[in-house]
């Protein structure tokens, strides 16, 4: 019955087997790239600094992903608890950047009177 | 996208048995389906308030996933600290700097292609990877994932009560993270202290209008004391509200 439906339509095997490690990479992956299509191409700095938050994102999917105590896999140890801390630390790493990043952004609104990072070239020689 | 009815058409036309579904794989692509689509949503929206709500989504939805994948006390931080603190943040970012010509900064054509042909090669290049891990079976039916809450907190004062039990190997001896913590909470303060400092509100150094007077000339009757009192008053006010 399965394979029939499977061979019907092929995705149906996304909802009927158990999710697997590969799946959060593939999801960690698109949000990863995402991020860095995001800081490449946007112009506005909060654009850019978005971006950021999705390439943290991306890498945060997958240390929970190695750390999942429902993706273990045989012989291979999970990272267990140092996956989610070390994802506790870039949200928080991420927090301070933000606000770092957005005060800069600010006080160069403050000065230039825009947030176009194109314009922000007094430092270029 | 176009997949979709195709497959609830298979769902009502071809008997799939609900037993077959695996909800968590029925809730892991929902919550994967958002997270991805609003994170290409965010690249390609051009105005940058749009982009802030598909950015919330996105990262809602991972916190969805985060809590698929049992990681219940990081899905709570996800979306206490992201979607609570760091969007707000954002936001205001946002609404302090919305001015009409700024909303909508679109990049040149030619950085758009540039950017969408790094974006695939790197795309199909992770893809790659991912596709090549080596398959981890979901262990058997049963586990359930211990609360994750304790463990973490005791790990941050550097007592790890998720060691392996007594006797095992000392290889598989894992420290804690006091000294990790410590770095980051420093770390946290002075970011603060300093974002606080960047973001001040600046006094302009504008001269008063009593010290450019007396500067000028010295007084010399009543009057010009009234009219010297009247102009400080009116830039005093313009110093009160006159910051653009």
């Amino acid at each position: 019955m399965n394979i029939v439906v499977a061979s019907a339509v092929p995705l149906i095997g996304l909802i009927t087997e158990p999710v697997s490690v590969t799946h959060y990479l593939v999801v960690g992956a698109i949000l990863f790239v995402s991020g860095v299509v995001c800081m490449a191409m946007k112009r506005n700095a909060l654009g850019v600094l978005m971006g950021i938050e999705l390439v943290l994102n991306g890498a945060n999917v997958n240390f929970v992903a190695f750390a999942s105590p429902y993706l273990q896999g045989e012989g291979s140890r999970s990272l267990g608890l140092d996956g989610q801390v070390f994802a506790l630390f870039v949200i928080l790493l991420a927090a301070a950047e933000a606000a770092v990043a957005l005060a800069i952004t600010l006080n160069f609104y403050n000065n230039h009177a825009t947030v176009d990072v194109d314009r922000a070239d007094d430092l270029k020689g | 996208m176009s997949d979709l009815p195709m497959i609830a058409g298979a769902l009502i036309t071809a008997p799939l048995p609900v037993a077959a579904i695996n909800w968590h794989s029925l809730f892991f692509l929902l919550f994967a389906l958002v997270a991805c689509g609003f994170a290409i949503a965010v690249v390609a929206a051009d105005n940058v308030v749009r982009m802030a709500f598909y950015l919330v989504l996105s990262l809602g939805a991972t916190a969805g996933l985060f809590f698929l994948a049992g990681a219940e006390f990081l899905g709570a931080m996800q979306l206490m600290i992201y979607v609570g603190g760091t969007l707000v943040l954002l936001v205001f970012g946002v609404m302090l700097t919305a001015q009409a010509p700024l909303v909508a900064i679109k990049g040149s054509g030619r950085d758009r292609v540039l950017a969408g042909i790094v974006g695939v090669a790197l795309l199909a290049l992770l893809l790659q990877a991912a596709f090549s891990v080596k398959p981890w079976r979901a262990p058997a039916a049963g586990v359930v994932a211990e609360p994750a809450a304790t463990p973490i907190g005791m790990s941050l004062v550097g007592v790890r009560v998720d060691e392996p039990a007594v006797g095992a190997p000392a290889a598989n001896k894992r420290p804690g993270y006091m000294l990790p913590f410590e770095i980051v909470s420093i770390h946290l303060l002075v970011v603060l202290v300093g974002a606080a400092y960047l973001a001040r509100a600046k006094r302009r150094k504008v001269p008063r209008a009593i010290e450019v007077a007396a500067s000028v000339e010295p007084p010399a009757s009543v009057a010009e004391h009234a009219s010297i009192g009247r102009e400080r008053h009116r830039s005093g006010s313009v110093l009160a509200g006159g910051r653009p």
